[in-house]
Protein backbone atom coordinates (compact mmCIF):
# COMPACT_ATOMS: atom_id res chain seq x y z
CA UNK A 1 0.00 0.00 0.00
CA UNK A 2 1.35 3.44 -0.83
CA UNK A 3 0.15 6.83 0.21
CA UNK A 4 -0.41 9.59 -2.27
CA UNK A 5 0.43 12.97 -0.75
CA UNK A 6 -0.24 16.46 -2.02
CA UNK A 7 3.09 17.35 -3.65
CA UNK A 8 4.75 20.71 -3.19
CA UNK A 9 3.74 22.91 -6.08
CA UNK A 10 6.49 25.47 -5.66
CA UNK A 11 7.95 27.58 -2.89
CA UNK A 12 4.97 29.86 -2.80
CA UNK A 13 2.44 27.13 -2.25
CA UNK A 14 1.96 25.48 1.12
CA UNK A 15 -1.65 24.42 0.75
CA UNK A 16 -4.19 23.68 -1.93
CA UNK A 17 -7.89 23.09 -2.31
CA UNK A 18 -9.01 19.87 -3.93
CA UNK A 19 -11.35 20.82 -6.75
CA UNK A 20 -11.90 17.44 -8.25
CA UNK A 21 -10.84 13.82 -8.20
CA UNK A 22 -10.22 12.41 -11.67
CA UNK A 23 -10.20 8.83 -10.39
CA UNK A 24 -12.33 6.68 -8.11
CA UNK A 25 -11.55 3.72 -5.87
CA UNK A 26 -10.76 0.63 -7.95
CA UNK A 27 -9.32 2.60 -10.88
CA UNK A 28 -5.92 1.54 -12.19
CA UNK A 29 -3.57 4.52 -12.51
CA UNK A 30 -0.37 4.92 -14.45
CA UNK A 31 2.73 6.95 -13.64
CA UNK A 32 2.25 10.50 -14.92
CA UNK A 33 -1.53 10.28 -14.98
CA UNK A 34 -3.50 13.27 -13.73
CA UNK A 35 -5.54 12.04 -10.79
CA UNK A 36 -6.78 15.26 -9.19
CA UNK A 37 -7.19 18.96 -9.79
CA UNK A 38 -5.98 21.18 -6.97
CA UNK A 39 -6.49 24.92 -6.80
CA UNK A 40 -3.57 27.06 -5.68
CA UNK A 41 -3.25 30.79 -5.46
CA UNK A 42 -1.72 30.76 -8.93
CA UNK A 43 -3.52 28.18 -11.02
CA UNK A 44 -5.68 25.10 -11.02
CA UNK A 45 -3.02 22.40 -11.07
CA UNK A 46 -3.47 18.96 -12.60
CA UNK A 47 -1.84 16.73 -10.00
CA UNK A 48 0.00 13.74 -11.44
CA UNK A 49 0.79 10.48 -9.73
CA UNK A 50 4.27 8.98 -9.71
CA UNK A 51 3.57 5.27 -9.35
CA UNK A 52 1.48 2.76 -11.21
CA UNK A 53 -1.15 1.23 -8.99
CA UNK A 54 -4.80 0.86 -8.13
CA UNK A 55 -6.74 3.45 -6.15
CA UNK A 56 -7.73 1.93 -2.82
CA UNK A 57 -9.37 4.91 -1.15
CA UNK A 58 -9.78 8.63 -1.65
CA UNK A 59 -9.21 10.40 1.63
CA UNK A 60 -9.40 14.10 0.83
CA UNK A 61 -12.85 15.35 -0.05
CA UNK A 62 -13.54 17.68 -2.94
CA UNK A 63 -13.69 21.24 -1.69
CA UNK A 64 -11.31 20.55 1.21
CA UNK A 65 -8.20 22.72 1.66
CA UNK A 66 -5.16 20.73 2.76
CA UNK A 67 -1.48 21.46 3.46
CA UNK A 68 1.31 20.13 1.24
CA UNK A 69 2.26 16.60 2.32
CA UNK A 70 -1.25 15.58 3.37
CA UNK A 71 -2.14 12.00 2.44
CA UNK A 72 -4.86 12.44 -0.17
CA UNK A 73 -5.39 8.85 -1.26
CA UNK A 74 -4.21 5.30 -0.69
CA UNK A 75 -3.07 3.09 -3.49
CA UNK A 76 -2.16 -0.53 -3.77
CA UNK A 77 0.40 -1.95 -6.12
CA UNK A 78 -0.96 -3.46 -9.28
CA UNK A 79 -1.64 -7.10 -8.35
CA UNK A 80 -1.78 -6.42 -4.60
CA UNK A 81 -5.04 -7.63 -3.04
CA UNK A 82 -7.55 -5.04 -1.92
CA UNK A 83 -7.37 -4.27 1.78
CA UNK A 84 -9.71 -6.45 3.86
CA UNK A 85 -13.20 -5.13 3.37
CA UNK A 86 -13.08 -1.49 4.44
CA UNK A 87 -14.83 -1.55 7.79
CA UNK A 88 -17.87 0.70 7.52
CA UNK A 89 -18.16 0.01 3.80
CA UNK A 90 -17.74 2.89 1.42
CA UNK A 91 -19.13 6.02 3.03
CA UNK A 92 -22.45 7.02 1.56
CA UNK A 93 -22.13 9.63 -1.15
CA UNK A 94 -21.63 12.82 0.81
CA UNK A 95 -23.28 15.05 -1.70
CA UNK A 96 -25.99 13.03 -3.41
CA UNK A 97 -26.87 15.75 -5.88
CA UNK A 98 -23.41 15.47 -7.37
CA UNK A 99 -23.24 13.55 -10.64
CA UNK A 100 -20.68 10.73 -10.58
CA UNK A 101 -17.43 11.72 -12.29
CA UNK A 102 -18.00 9.66 -15.38
CA UNK A 103 -21.30 11.37 -16.07
CA UNK A 104 -19.85 14.82 -15.56
CA UNK A 105 -19.58 17.24 -18.33
CA UNK A 106 -16.15 17.37 -19.86
CA UNK A 107 -14.55 20.64 -18.81
CA UNK A 108 -11.04 22.05 -18.65
CA UNK A 109 -9.51 22.42 -15.18
CA UNK A 110 -9.46 26.16 -15.72
CA UNK A 111 -13.17 26.17 -16.54
CA UNK A 112 -13.96 24.10 -13.46
CA UNK A 113 -11.95 26.40 -11.27
CA UNK A 114 -13.58 29.49 -12.71
CA UNK A 115 -17.01 27.91 -12.30
CA UNK A 116 -16.18 27.30 -8.67
CA UNK A 117 -15.05 30.89 -8.20
CA UNK A 118 -18.09 32.33 -9.91
CA UNK A 119 -20.43 29.93 -8.17
CA UNK A 120 -21.63 28.54 -11.48
CA UNK A 121 -22.92 24.95 -11.65
CA UNK A 122 -20.72 23.55 -14.38
CA UNK A 123 -23.16 20.80 -15.22
CA UNK A 124 -25.67 23.42 -16.29
CA UNK A 125 -23.27 25.27 -18.55
CA UNK A 126 -23.65 24.69 -22.25
CA UNK A 127 -20.27 23.52 -23.58
CA UNK A 128 -18.98 24.80 -26.91
CA UNK A 129 -15.57 23.07 -26.81
CA UNK A 130 -14.62 19.75 -28.41
CA UNK A 131 -17.19 17.01 -27.57
CA UNK A 132 -19.33 19.59 -25.84
CA UNK A 133 -16.58 20.35 -23.31
CA UNK A 134 -17.18 23.38 -21.16
CA UNK A 135 -14.57 26.05 -21.80
CA UNK A 136 -13.48 28.97 -19.65
CA UNK A 137 -15.42 31.26 -21.93
CA UNK A 138 -18.61 29.24 -21.56
CA UNK A 139 -18.39 29.54 -17.80
CA UNK A 140 -17.81 33.25 -17.94
CA UNK A 141 -20.67 33.74 -20.37
CA UNK A 142 -23.01 31.82 -18.11
CA UNK A 143 -21.85 33.80 -15.12
CA UNK A 144 -22.54 37.07 -16.89
CA UNK A 145 -26.15 36.16 -17.54
CA UNK A 146 -28.28 37.72 -14.86
CA UNK A 147 -28.65 34.84 -12.45
CA UNK A 148 -31.77 34.54 -10.36
CA UNK A 149 -30.96 37.25 -7.87
CA UNK A 150 -29.86 35.44 -4.79
CA UNK A 151 -26.81 37.35 -3.66
CA UNK A 152 -27.79 40.98 -3.50
CA UNK A 153 -24.83 42.16 -1.44
CA UNK A 154 -21.87 42.87 -3.74
CA UNK A 155 -19.01 40.62 -2.70
CA UNK A 156 -15.36 41.16 -3.51
CA UNK A 157 -14.92 39.80 -7.01
CA UNK A 158 -13.19 36.41 -7.24
CA UNK A 159 -10.75 37.88 -9.71
CA UNK A 160 -9.68 40.49 -7.17
CA UNK A 161 -9.42 37.75 -4.52
CA UNK A 162 -7.21 35.71 -6.76
CA UNK A 163 -5.04 38.72 -7.45
CA UNK A 164 -4.67 39.30 -3.75
CA UNK A 165 -3.86 35.64 -3.13
CA UNK A 166 -1.29 35.59 -5.88
CA UNK A 167 0.39 38.76 -4.62
CA UNK A 168 0.55 37.23 -1.16
CA UNK A 169 2.07 34.01 -2.50
CA UNK A 170 4.65 35.82 -4.60
CA UNK A 171 5.44 38.12 -1.68
CA UNK A 172 5.96 35.20 0.68
CA UNK A 173 8.25 33.28 -1.70
CA UNK A 174 10.30 36.33 -2.64
CA UNK A 175 10.64 37.49 0.99
CA UNK A 176 11.87 34.03 1.89
CA UNK A 177 14.32 34.17 -1.00
CA UNK A 178 15.72 37.55 0.01
CA UNK A 179 15.88 36.50 3.66
CA UNK A 180 17.60 33.16 3.12
CA UNK A 181 19.54 33.37 -0.12
CA UNK A 182 22.73 35.44 -0.24
CA UNK A 183 22.33 36.64 -3.83
CA UNK A 184 25.16 37.79 -6.04
CA UNK A 185 24.47 39.44 -9.40
CA UNK A 186 26.48 39.45 -12.63
CA UNK A 187 25.82 40.87 -16.08
CA UNK A 188 27.29 40.25 -19.51
CA UNK A 189 26.64 41.92 -22.87
CA UNK A 190 26.14 39.40 -25.65
CA UNK A 191 26.23 40.15 -29.40
CA UNK A 192 23.16 38.57 -30.98
CA UNK A 193 23.57 39.07 -34.73
CA UNK A 194 24.55 35.45 -35.37
CA UNK A 195 21.65 34.08 -33.35
CA UNK A 196 19.19 36.48 -34.99
CA UNK A 197 20.41 35.66 -38.50
CA UNK A 198 20.31 31.91 -37.92
CA UNK A 199 16.82 32.11 -36.49
CA UNK A 200 15.49 34.39 -39.26
CA UNK A 201 16.92 32.07 -41.90
CA UNK A 202 15.38 28.98 -40.30
CA UNK A 203 12.03 30.72 -39.79
CA UNK A 204 11.84 31.76 -43.44
CA UNK A 205 11.37 28.12 -44.36
CA UNK A 206 8.92 27.41 -41.55
CA UNK A 207 5.16 27.88 -41.78
CA UNK A 208 3.78 30.26 -39.18
CA UNK A 209 2.64 27.34 -37.05
CA UNK A 210 6.23 26.10 -36.64
CA UNK A 211 8.08 29.36 -36.22
CA UNK A 212 10.59 29.51 -33.40
CA UNK A 213 10.98 32.54 -31.13
CA UNK A 214 14.25 33.90 -29.76
CA UNK A 215 12.99 33.03 -26.27
CA UNK A 216 13.20 29.33 -27.13
CA UNK A 217 16.72 29.71 -28.51
CA UNK A 218 17.83 31.49 -25.35
CA UNK A 219 16.35 28.74 -23.17
CA UNK A 220 18.24 26.10 -25.12
CA UNK A 221 21.49 28.08 -24.89
CA UNK A 222 21.09 28.38 -21.10
CA UNK A 223 20.32 24.68 -20.75
CA UNK A 224 23.29 23.53 -22.83
CA UNK A 225 25.65 25.86 -20.97
CA UNK A 226 24.34 24.69 -17.60
CA UNK A 227 25.56 21.16 -18.27
CA UNK A 228 29.08 22.47 -17.68
CA UNK A 229 28.00 24.34 -14.53
CA UNK A 230 26.03 21.82 -12.50
CA UNK A 231 26.36 23.93 -9.32
CA UNK A 232 23.90 26.43 -10.80
CA UNK A 233 21.31 23.79 -11.71
CA UNK A 234 19.54 22.30 -8.70
CA UNK A 235 18.34 23.03 -5.20
CA UNK A 236 19.56 24.21 -1.82
CA UNK A 237 17.87 21.93 0.70
CA UNK A 238 18.60 21.17 4.33
CA UNK A 239 21.83 23.09 4.31
CA UNK A 240 23.32 21.45 1.25
CA UNK A 241 23.29 21.68 -2.52
CA UNK A 242 21.52 18.96 -4.48
CA UNK A 243 22.22 18.83 -8.19
CA UNK A 244 19.13 18.67 -10.41
CA UNK A 245 18.41 15.29 -12.00
CA UNK A 246 17.96 17.00 -15.36
CA UNK A 247 17.92 20.52 -16.74
CA UNK A 248 14.33 21.53 -16.05
CA UNK A 249 14.10 25.20 -16.84
CA UNK A 250 11.43 27.23 -15.09
CA UNK A 251 10.09 29.86 -17.46
CA UNK A 252 8.82 33.05 -15.83
CA UNK A 253 5.47 33.75 -17.50
CA UNK A 254 3.59 36.93 -16.75
CA UNK A 255 -0.17 36.57 -16.58
CA UNK A 256 -2.33 39.06 -18.41
CA UNK A 257 -4.31 39.95 -15.33
CA UNK A 258 -1.09 40.46 -13.30
CA UNK A 259 1.17 38.16 -11.36
CA UNK A 260 3.44 35.45 -12.70
CA UNK A 261 4.18 31.75 -12.63
CA UNK A 262 7.42 29.96 -13.46
CA UNK A 263 6.59 26.36 -14.41
CA UNK A 264 9.26 24.06 -15.83
CA UNK A 265 9.94 22.69 -19.26
CA UNK A 266 11.66 19.36 -18.64
CA UNK A 267 15.01 18.28 -20.12
CA UNK A 268 15.45 21.46 -22.13
CA UNK A 269 19.04 20.50 -23.01
CA UNK A 270 17.85 17.36 -24.80
CA UNK A 271 15.07 18.85 -26.89
CA UNK A 272 15.28 20.07 -30.45
CA UNK A 273 14.55 23.75 -30.91
CA UNK A 274 11.27 22.94 -32.65
CA UNK A 275 10.18 20.65 -29.86
CA UNK A 276 11.23 23.20 -27.26
CA UNK A 277 9.23 25.89 -29.03
CA UNK A 278 6.12 23.71 -29.04
CA UNK A 279 6.59 23.00 -25.34
CA UNK A 280 7.07 26.70 -24.60
CA UNK A 281 3.99 27.76 -26.58
CA UNK A 282 1.91 25.10 -24.85
CA UNK A 283 3.22 26.09 -21.42
CA UNK A 284 2.52 29.79 -21.90
CA UNK A 285 -0.96 29.03 -23.15
CA UNK A 286 -1.78 26.78 -20.22
CA UNK A 287 -0.17 29.10 -17.67
CA UNK A 288 -2.32 31.96 -18.90
CA UNK A 289 -5.42 29.78 -18.91
CA UNK A 290 -4.60 28.78 -15.33
CA UNK A 291 -4.07 25.10 -16.08
CA UNK A 292 -0.71 23.59 -15.15
CA UNK A 293 0.65 20.22 -14.11
CA UNK A 294 2.07 19.41 -10.71
CA UNK A 295 5.41 18.23 -12.14
CA UNK A 296 5.84 21.54 -13.92
CA UNK A 297 5.25 23.48 -10.74
CA UNK A 298 7.40 21.44 -8.40
CA UNK A 299 10.67 20.70 -10.11
CA UNK A 300 12.27 23.56 -12.04
CA UNK A 301 16.03 23.38 -11.40
CA UNK A 302 16.70 26.98 -12.50
CA UNK A 303 14.54 29.86 -13.74
CA UNK A 304 14.92 31.98 -16.85
CA UNK A 305 13.16 35.32 -17.05
CA UNK A 306 12.94 37.44 -20.16
CA UNK A 307 11.79 41.01 -19.68
CA UNK A 308 13.14 42.17 -23.00
CA UNK A 309 9.67 42.47 -24.46
CA UNK A 310 8.97 45.26 -22.03
CA UNK A 311 12.00 47.09 -23.29
CA UNK A 312 14.28 46.93 -20.24
CA UNK A 313 17.97 46.58 -20.76
CA UNK A 314 18.63 44.09 -17.97
CA UNK A 315 16.79 42.19 -15.24
CA UNK A 316 18.37 41.20 -11.91
CA UNK A 317 15.96 38.53 -10.74
CA UNK A 318 15.13 37.14 -7.33
CA UNK A 319 15.97 33.44 -7.08
CA UNK A 320 12.96 31.18 -6.62
CA UNK A 321 13.74 28.92 -3.66
CA UNK A 322 14.86 26.17 -3.36
CA UNK A 323 16.61 26.89 -6.68
CA UNK A 324 20.08 28.42 -6.62
CA UNK A 325 20.22 30.54 -9.75
CA UNK A 326 18.19 32.65 -12.12
CA UNK A 327 19.16 33.85 -15.59
CA UNK A 328 17.66 37.06 -16.96
CA UNK A 329 17.55 38.45 -20.47
CA UNK A 330 16.83 42.06 -21.35
CA UNK A 331 15.83 43.51 -24.69
CA UNK A 332 17.77 42.75 -27.84
CA UNK A 333 18.54 46.17 -29.29
CA UNK A 334 21.05 47.78 -31.58
CA UNK A 335 23.74 49.57 -29.63
CA UNK A 336 27.31 50.68 -30.18
CA UNK A 337 29.70 47.74 -30.14
CA UNK A 338 33.45 47.89 -30.36
CA UNK A 339 35.22 44.93 -31.94
CA UNK A 340 38.62 44.57 -33.63
CA UNK A 341 39.31 48.24 -33.10
CA UNK A 342 36.16 49.38 -34.91
CA UNK A 343 32.90 50.74 -33.63
CA UNK A 344 29.64 49.58 -35.19
CA UNK A 345 25.96 49.19 -34.42
CA UNK A 346 25.13 45.63 -33.39
CA UNK A 347 22.14 43.87 -31.85
CA UNK A 348 23.07 43.18 -28.23
CA UNK A 349 21.40 41.63 -25.22
CA UNK A 350 22.35 41.88 -21.56
CA UNK A 351 22.22 38.51 -19.85
CA UNK A 352 22.35 38.43 -16.08
CA UNK A 353 22.90 35.77 -13.48
CA UNK A 354 21.51 35.90 -9.97
CA UNK A 355 23.40 33.25 -8.04
CA UNK A 356 23.07 31.75 -4.57
CA UNK A 357 26.40 32.32 -2.83
CA UNK A 358 25.91 29.23 -0.70
CA UNK A 359 26.01 27.06 -3.81
CA UNK A 360 28.40 28.92 -6.12
CA UNK A 361 30.79 31.86 -6.33
CA UNK A 362 30.97 34.87 -8.61
CA UNK A 363 33.99 33.36 -10.34
CA UNK A 364 32.01 30.34 -11.57
CA UNK A 365 29.01 32.56 -12.27
CA UNK A 366 31.18 34.77 -14.47
CA UNK A 367 32.49 31.72 -16.33
CA UNK A 368 28.91 30.59 -16.86
CA UNK A 369 27.89 33.90 -18.44
CA UNK A 370 31.01 33.88 -20.63
CA UNK A 371 30.17 30.35 -21.75
CA UNK A 372 26.57 31.41 -22.45
CA UNK A 373 27.88 34.28 -24.59
CA UNK A 374 30.08 31.85 -26.54
CA UNK A 375 27.20 29.40 -26.96
CA UNK A 376 25.05 32.14 -28.48
CA UNK A 377 27.83 32.81 -31.02
CA UNK A 378 27.36 29.19 -32.18
CA UNK A 379 23.59 29.21 -32.77
CA UNK A 380 23.85 26.31 -35.23
CA UNK A 381 24.43 24.02 -32.22
CA UNK A 382 21.15 25.01 -30.60
CA UNK B 1 -14.30 39.69 -47.97
CA UNK B 2 -15.65 43.09 -47.00
CA UNK B 3 -13.30 45.27 -44.92
CA UNK B 4 -15.80 45.41 -42.04
CA UNK B 5 -16.17 41.62 -41.99
CA UNK B 6 -12.41 41.22 -42.02
CA UNK B 7 -12.02 43.68 -39.17
CA UNK B 8 -14.58 41.92 -37.01
CA UNK B 9 -12.89 38.56 -37.62
CA UNK B 10 -9.49 39.98 -36.72
CA UNK B 11 -10.86 41.54 -33.54
CA UNK B 12 -12.56 38.29 -32.62
CA UNK B 13 -9.24 36.48 -32.93
CA UNK B 14 -7.53 39.21 -30.94
CA UNK B 15 -10.08 38.72 -28.18
CA UNK B 16 -9.01 35.10 -27.81
CA UNK B 17 -5.42 36.24 -27.22
CA UNK B 18 -6.24 39.27 -25.05
CA UNK B 19 -9.65 38.65 -23.49
CA UNK B 20 -9.47 41.80 -21.39
CA UNK B 21 -9.40 43.98 -24.51
CA UNK B 22 -12.34 46.31 -25.08
CA UNK B 23 -12.53 46.68 -28.87
CA UNK B 24 -13.71 50.27 -28.47
CA UNK B 25 -10.43 51.14 -26.77
CA UNK B 26 -8.30 50.09 -29.70
CA UNK B 27 -7.00 52.90 -31.93
CA UNK B 28 -6.66 51.48 -35.43
CA UNK B 29 -3.97 53.99 -36.39
CA UNK B 30 -1.74 53.44 -33.34
CA UNK B 31 0.80 50.66 -32.79
CA UNK B 32 -1.17 47.52 -32.07
CA UNK B 33 1.28 45.57 -29.94
CA UNK B 34 1.77 48.40 -27.45
CA UNK B 35 -1.93 48.98 -27.03
CA UNK B 36 -2.78 45.36 -26.47
CA UNK B 37 0.45 44.47 -24.59
CA UNK B 38 1.23 41.57 -26.90
CA UNK B 39 4.55 39.86 -26.32
CA UNK B 40 6.20 37.87 -29.08
CA UNK B 41 4.44 34.68 -27.99
CA UNK B 42 1.02 36.40 -28.06
CA UNK B 43 1.86 37.90 -31.43
CA UNK B 44 2.85 34.52 -32.85
CA UNK B 45 -0.32 32.92 -31.47
CA UNK B 46 -2.31 35.74 -33.05
CA UNK B 47 -0.67 35.11 -36.43
CA UNK B 48 -1.24 31.37 -36.14
CA UNK B 49 -4.93 32.01 -35.41
CA UNK B 50 -5.17 34.40 -38.38
CA UNK B 51 -3.52 31.77 -40.53
CA UNK B 52 -6.00 29.12 -39.42
CA UNK B 53 -9.07 31.30 -39.83
CA UNK B 54 -8.19 33.29 -42.93
CA UNK B 55 -5.69 30.91 -44.61
CA UNK B 56 -3.16 33.71 -44.85
CA UNK B 57 0.52 33.08 -44.17
CA UNK B 58 2.47 36.06 -42.86
CA UNK B 59 6.24 35.65 -43.29
CA UNK B 60 8.44 36.93 -40.49
CA UNK B 61 10.03 39.38 -42.90
CA UNK B 62 6.67 41.21 -43.13
CA UNK B 63 6.22 41.74 -39.37
CA UNK B 64 7.87 45.16 -39.55
CA UNK B 65 5.12 46.40 -41.88
CA UNK B 66 2.34 45.39 -39.52
CA UNK B 67 2.43 48.09 -36.90
CA UNK B 68 -1.15 49.27 -36.56
CA UNK B 69 -4.50 47.53 -36.93
CA UNK B 70 -5.00 49.51 -40.16
CA UNK B 71 -1.68 48.18 -41.51
CA UNK B 72 -2.69 44.65 -40.65
CA UNK B 73 -6.16 44.92 -42.20
CA UNK B 74 -4.72 46.43 -45.39
CA UNK B 75 -2.11 43.68 -45.60
CA UNK B 76 -4.60 40.87 -44.97
CA UNK B 77 -7.13 42.34 -47.38
CA UNK B 78 -4.53 42.45 -50.17
CA UNK B 79 -3.33 38.89 -49.42
CA UNK B 80 -6.87 37.50 -49.42
CA UNK B 81 -7.74 39.32 -52.66
CA UNK B 82 -4.55 38.01 -54.30
CA UNK B 83 -5.21 34.41 -53.28
CA UNK B 84 -8.87 34.46 -54.39
CA UNK B 85 -8.04 35.93 -57.80
CA UNK B 86 -5.16 33.48 -58.31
Amino acid sequence: MTEFKLPSLGADMDEGKLLEWKVKPGDAVKRGQVIAVVDTSKAAVDVEIWHDGVVEALITKEGETIPVGTVMAKLRETGEKPAPAPAPAAPPPARPKEVPPSLRKPASPAARKRAHELDVDIDKVEGTGPHGAVTLEDVEKTAKKPAPAKKPAPEPSPVADRQLEMRKAIGAAMSRSKREIPHYYLAETIPMHKALETLARANEARPVTERVLMGALQLKAVALTLKKFPELNGFWRDGAFQAGAGVHVGVAISLRQGGLVAPAIHDVDQRSLEDLMRALADLVKRARAGSLRSSEMSDPTITVTNLGEQGVEAVYGVIYPPQVALVGFGRIAERAWAEDGALRAAPLVTATLSGDHRASDGHRGARFLAALREQLQRPEEL
Amino acid sequence: MKPEALKSQVLEIMATIAPELEPGELRADQPLRNQVDLDSMDWLNFLVALHERLKVDIPEADYARLVTLDDLLGYLGAKIAASSSA
